[in-house]
């Protein structure tokens, strides 16, 4: 088991056996080491000769031999485990933590290593690759409102050996620490800025917040993005925050409404406005252009008369009289002095006019009244007559 | 031969069993402190091999790590009577082992339960004068500071305890008051949505107001222009009239009767003539007497 994993809730010294870092490996390798040196290499060459020299040799003792055989196995999977436990590679993301005898001893970097098998531990500690921590929670606003909030914070191990050996289970240490600082921020921000444009803001703050948690806990862990992915109303509220969206879209559409009321109408009345007035320009060329003509006719025809004053008159009088007279019933009344007992039955007249006007049998009608007016005349004329003398 | 191996074995296992007892290794993330009979020796003991009397001696080693607490959420009363739920974490370590293992035996579960007691108590104590708006935005910093420097000397003295941090994860508020809160939202926001629905119809009824009023003025505006161009139109004609007509106004009144009259009378019309006008002069005498 690798310690590559930040946090997580492994403790290295828990199930450190591939680690070797335990007591009871220590100290017997410390131990036994220096005074059985001689001895185990020995029993070693020993051993190595009766495995491949040994055919030769096999004369001799047999019980010797046998033992002499296993302990150098022993031995010999002992070198390579030391061999093993001393050599090591690192790679390029990794950051190799060296305690020796327990004790923090060195750092380190990428490519191969050794050290001193058993008595050194090496920790493995990814340090390059970013992991990502999500928060989304409920909480109070500045105001005293309530929104649920998600919060994405990225992060890597700036400094192997705090994370691995200063804090007891960093990544929780980061989680708490980041819903706090999460918490202590939008406490101090109202809810409107964290729902809308102040998301940054928010997002800025917290991480240098953060930031601060994580250096004070020696948590050896450095931000390198936090994020507030989302800010909502809490679903109770949700529809009576939709609806205040569909009403700045329904006042986006009265006032679109309205405009296009707007646009019809006023170019309307311009051009209504523009008629009109063309049409008084027109009136008023018409009118002096009708004076001008009226006006040059009457000077025309006044310079004639002025020539010939009486007969122009008189042609003109007779010329006019007669043409009223030509197109107009004309019931001749010849009658000297006041007689105001004449009748005229002018209602029967007026009454049979408009037929005249359709048919030619009225005009007869006409010519018969007619007659009958002038005879009635005539012969009260005659009686009158024949009163006066 | 084997007997001398098995003497050798037997040599090999006592100092194996010496060596266990009398070496010890603190790890980095370790303080130990040694006790003799149960008394304690040695305190403070920094990480590496470390050698002790066999036997006698028992070593203790205690986690020397920044360590957590995280407390169970606690019901609060703020200052103005209202329940928060409370979810904090205290971030220790042990700074004084030997004060430590006096006050706890050692025990990291009763020393977290005393801290919980401990931090617990302050930030109730801190709660109760201060209202709900204060503890979740402006204060928290101070209140913080405040508890934790607190909260570190009395832990320091009596426990070993450093205490680094008293964090609030969370302040939640019970369900009845959420359920406040929800229903004061809602409001506002049904204030609001209903505020901007009248403002539309405000502007929208402005817009056509305006337009209205263009359209009105516009028209009024082309009546009077047309009218003054019409009053030109008429003023220029009668000059004109009057120009032409004043070089004989009884010849004007003359040929304009005779226009009249032939104007007036229509087709239909019925005339009752006297016979004694100027017209019928020669009608009734050729010599026009």
């Amino acid at each position: 088991m690798a310690w590559n994993e930040p946090g997580g809730g492994k403790d290295p010294w828990g199930n450190g056996g591939n680690n070797g870092g335990n007591k009871g490996d220590n100290k017997g390798g410390n131990n036994q080491g220096p005074p059985d040196l001689d001895e185990a290499l020995k029993q070693l060459m020993g051993k190595l000769n009766s495995m491949f020299g040994g055919k030769g040799g096999g004369d001799k003792k047999d019980s010797n031999q046998s033992a002499g055989g296993i302990i150098g196995i022993a031995a010999l999977v002992g070198l390579l485990f030391l061999g093993f436990n001393s050599v090591y590679t690192l790679d390029e993301k990794e950051r190799g933590v060296v305690l020796l005898l327990g004790k923090y001893e060195r750092t380190e970097g990428p490519g191969l290593h050794f050290k001193l098998p058993v008595a050194e531990t090496l920790m493995r500690i990814e340090t390059t690759t970013v992991r990502t921590v999500n928060i989304e929670e409920r909480m109070l606003t500045e105001d005293n409102n309530i929104v649920e909030i998600e919060l994405n914070v990225q992060y890597r191990v700036q400094d192997p050996v705090s994370f691995a050996l200063r804090i007891e289970n960093p990544r929780l240490t980061l989680q708490h620490a980041a819903q706090s600082a999460l918490r202590h921020d939008v406490g101090s921000t109202a809810m409107d800025p964290i729902l809308t444009s102040g998301r940054e803001a928010t997002a800025e703050q917290v991480k240098l917040r953060l930031q601060s948690y994580l250096d004070r806990y020696q948590t050896g862990i450095q931000l390198t993005n936090v994020n507030v992915k989302d800010a909502r109303p809490p679903s109770q509220v949700k529809a009576s925050f939709d609806d205040v969206q569909a009403a700045r879209q329904d006042k986006d559409r009265l006032i679109s409404e309205a405009e296009s009321y707007a646009n019809a109408i006023v170019p309307q009345a311009r051009g209504q406005a523009q008629r009109q007035l063309e049409e008084a320009n027109a009136y008023k060329e018409q009118v002096v252009a009708k004076a001008t003509g009226e006006a040059d006719r009457f000077v025309a025809l006044y310079t004639e008369y002025k020539k010939a004053p009486k007969v122009t008159r008189e042609r003109l009088y007779i010329d006019a009289i007669s043409e009223v007279y030509a197109k107009s019933n004309k019931v001749l009344v010849d009658v000297e002095g006041g007689n105001n007992m004449m009748y005229l039955p002018l209602d029967q007249i007026m009454k049979n006019i408009p037929q005249s006007n359709t048919g030619s049998a009225s005009s007869i009608d006409v010519s018969a009244i007619t007659d009958q007016v002038l005879n009635e005349i005539r012969t009260r004329q005659n009686d009158r007559r024949q009163e006066t003398r | 031969m084997s007997g001398k191996s098995l003497g050798l074995l037997i040599v090999l296992g006592l100092a194996i069993i010496v060596g266990s007892q009398s070496l010890y290794i603190v790890k980095e993330t370790e303080t130990a402190l040694t006790l003799q009979f149960g008394q304690i020796v040695d305190n403070d003991i920094p990480p590496g091999l470390h050698f002790k009397t066999p036997f006698l001696q028992t070593v203790k080693t205690f986690d020397a790590r920044i360590l957590t607490l995280d407390a169970q959420p606690a019901r609060f009363l703020t200052e103005g009577k209202k329940y928060v739920i409370v979810d904090a974490f205290v971030k220790w370590r042990i700074k004084n082992v030997l004060k430590y293992y006096k006050a706890t035996s050692g025990d990291r579960f009763e020393a977290s339960n005393r801290l919980a007691d401990l931090a617990n108590k302050g930030l109730r104590n801190e709660f109760g004068v201060r209202s709900l708006h204060e503890v979740v935005s402006g204060e928290r910093d101070q209140l913080m500071t405040k508890l934790t420097a607190d909260l570190n000397k009395e832990t320091q003295e009596n426990f070993g305890i450093e205490v680094l941090d008293v964090r609030v994860k969370a302040i939640d508020l019970p369900e009845e008051l959420s359920n406040d809160v929800y229903r004061r939202m809602r409001a506002e926001r049904d204030r609001e949505a209903k505020e901007i629905r009248s403002e539309g119809n405000e502007l929208a009824e402005g817009i056509r107001a305006e337009a209205d009023r263009n359209k009105t003025v516009a028209l009024a505006n082309a009546y009077r222009e047309s009218e003054q161009l019409k009053g030109d139109g008429d003023a220029t004609a009668a000059r004109i009239y009057a120009k032409a007509y004043n070089k004989d106004s009884e010849f004007y009144s003359f040929t304009r009767s005779l226009k009249a009259y032939t104007e007036t009378f229509r087709s239909q019309d019925v005339l009752l003539l006297k016979p004694d006008s100027d017209f019928f002069r020669y009608m009734k005498d050729s010599k026009g007497k």
